[in-house]
């Protein structure tokens, strides 16, 4: 029979797809079942959310941290909050550092929560997910419990902390950490030697060590290709330093590799938040700078400088002086960067975001090409992409 | 974490010589600054150096100073995983002056080159797919430039009659508010005159 050269099929994947996690739309080249080019169309989420950001207050721009990556909040206003810092010199106290870093853990342990069980789905296991999002839930009191709101928190602040924790609320922590590593043994029991989870997964989507790095990847991405990088142990912020957690690192930088890493992250976390929890200080959680950070209610009623400072702080806001900084900070997706330019006025000249997911997504031609369409679904699963930080 | 700094700026200002124009170190961060011409040449040094190896290009942005002769500044950041190292390279960019494009030494600069055009319009040369890619399908301007108004010049509404979405010129309910709260207390860095101080002398 004479060969027939097939026209390659152009397939529209999304953007309303339930495996597009969000709202990406994929121009694929296929050439029968084989992807041969994929052409992902960003921004339809895109809010412009740096630009209303020069517009706003310092403080002001906080919330609009928890609304990029919506899945690990607390995360990024860290970074956000780290930046403004230290073009101010201001030193967050003992106790606020341990409340962040603990709850930097709860936010990594959240994202993966969602993560992996998303991941399952797009493969086709279900159960994962009901039994995570139970557990999301009772994260998500816990934020509420800190600062008012389940998910867009807006708890971190420029010196520390919104509020202390309340009472009790340590010991109700504990009491979660000791019933979860059940939990993530169940869903390894569930996954990690599922025969259909491994057909998908294993050798799908491989990335050596030197293409991880040219493409930018970082975090758990980069961590499955075989670079041992983590910032908290690489540039440690706050109280890492003192922590004593291991980086799990894969071998094969496949998609299995992708799963198993954020597993193991997921127990690591926990030995973190142990740590926390039994050396936490005691002391303020938040900075004294009055010019910063503003007075407790109680003072207000009595002093009339504290009402000044609290009327000028949620009005004008803090002035910063003029310079610049890249602060990042290792987000459960990866190297979550944010790149401050103040002009010593009360609000930012320019404020850029750098989204671990971007550099990810971007590398989606090159991670599924030759790959099945099938495949490609598994591969965009393993980035973790969410769509409100990739787009900003 | 200074000192290295000082001494890596000092010894890639020595190996570079004319090509870069300045070197700093401020808040513990390397930066270097150089002319778009010199650009590809700084950036391979400084990812094939022995003593720099910055293999990861985290980021590019641009920025705008619209009062500046050149209005952008191209910032990239970079990482040596080796070294633990950062560095920020900034490129000072005309609206009609091209900056060469680093995709050829990182396939990753490809997007974020795309997002400073699309959102600058600072054009790379050589980048090899240089659409837009946040703004929408058919966006005119680059909404990040300084002198473009927050709410933009185009809203889009779904048309009944039409049967389709259409664009149209914003209209806005209540004036664009910008709340000015700037005044005279402690926590202002530098005094300055403000409107109505020219009243009381």
């Amino acid at each position: 029979m004479a060969e027939t050269l097939i026209k390659p099929l152009t397939v529209n994947f999304g953007p309303q797809h339930p495996a597009a996690h969000g709202v990406l739309r994929m121009v694929m080249e296929m050439d029968g079942e084989v992807v041969r080019r994929i052409d992902p169309h960003i921004g339809l989420l895109h809010r412009g959310t740096e630009k209303l950001i020069e517009y706003k207050t310092y403080l002001q721009a906080i919330p609009y941290f928890d609304r990029l990556d919506y899945v690990s909040p607390m995360a990024q206003e860290h970074a956000f909050v780290l930046a403004i810092e230290k073009l101010l010199g201001v030193e967050v106290p003992a106790r606020g550092q341990y409340i962040r870093v603990l709850f930097d853990e709860i936010t990594r342990i959240l994202n993966h929560l969602l993560n992996i069980p998303a991941y399952a789905m797009d493969v086709g296991a279900v159960t994962p997910f009901l039994w995570a999002f139970e557990q999301r839930e009772l994260l998500m009191e816990f934020y509420e419990r800190a600062s008012g709101a389940r998910m867009h928190a807006n708890y971190y602040r420029p010196g520390g902390v919104h509020q202390d924790l309340p009472a009790g609320m340590l010991d109700d922590i504990w009491a979660w950490t000791e019933q979860f590593p059940k939990v993530v043994d169940d869903l390894e029991e569930l996954l990690t030697e599922n025969r259909i989870f491994k057909q998908r997964l294993v050798d799908i989507g491989v990335v050596s060590a030197e293409d991880a790095i040219a493409w930018g990847f970082t975090g758990p991405m980069l961590r499955a290709s075989g670079v041992p990088w983590d910032l908290r142990k690489a540039q440690p912020y706050l109280v890492y330093d003192k922590m004593d957690f291991d980086i799990p690192v894969g071998k094969n930088g496949d998609c299995y590799d992708r799963y198993l890493v954020r597993m193991e992250e997921m127990r690591q976390s926990l030995k973190i938040m142990h740590q926390c929890i039994q050396n936490m200080p005691g002391g303020p959680a938040t900075s004294v700078d009055r010019k910063v950070t503003p007075p407790p209610r109680s003072e207000m009623k009595r002093s009339m400088e504290a009402l000044i400072h609290h009327f000028k702080l949620y009005t004008e806001g803090f002035h910063v002086p003029a310079g610049e900084t890249y602060t990042a900070i290792e987000a459960p997706k990866g190297e979550f960067g944010v790149y401050l330019i103040s002009d010593g006025s009360n609000k930012p000249y320019r404020c850029k975001i750098r989204a671990p997911g971007f550099a990810h997504l971007q590398a989606m031609e090159f991670c599924s090409k030759g790959y099945m369409l099938a495949d490609s679904v598994a591969i965009l699963g393993s980035m973790d992409i969410v769509f409100g930080e990739v787009d900003r | 974490m200074s000192t290295v700094y000082r001494e890596l700026g000092d010894f890639i200002a020595a190996a570079l010589g004319p090509s870069i124009d300045t070197v700093d170190v401020k808040l513990g961060e390397l930066m270097v600054t150089c002319a778009p011409r010199n650009l590809i040449k700084v950036m391979k040094f400084l990812r094939n150096d022995s003593n720099c190896r910055f293999e990861m290009l985290l980021d590019i942005c641009g920025v705008d100073y619209p009062d500046r002769e050149q209005r952008f500044d191209v910032v990239y950041h970079l990482l040596s995983l080796k070294h633990n190292y950062r560095i920020r390279v900034k490129v000072p960019a005309n609206e009609d002056e091209s900056v060469p494009s680093v995709v050829d030494l990182w396939p990753t600069a490809g997007w974020f080159e795309r997002e400073a055009y699309d959102l600058y319009g600072v054009f790379f040369e050589g980048n090899p797919d240089l659409r837009r890619i946040l703004t929408d399908y058919g966006f005119e301007g680059h909404p990040f430039r300084k002198d473009f108004p927050l709410t933009g010049y185009v809203e889009v509404r779904y048309d009944v009659r039409q049967k389709r979405v259409i664009y149209e010129p914003v209209k806005l309910r209540q004036e664009f508010r910008t709340f000015d709260f700037e005044s005279p207390w402690e926590g202002m860095l530098h005094p300055r005159r403000l409107p109505g101080d020219e009243k009381a002398p």
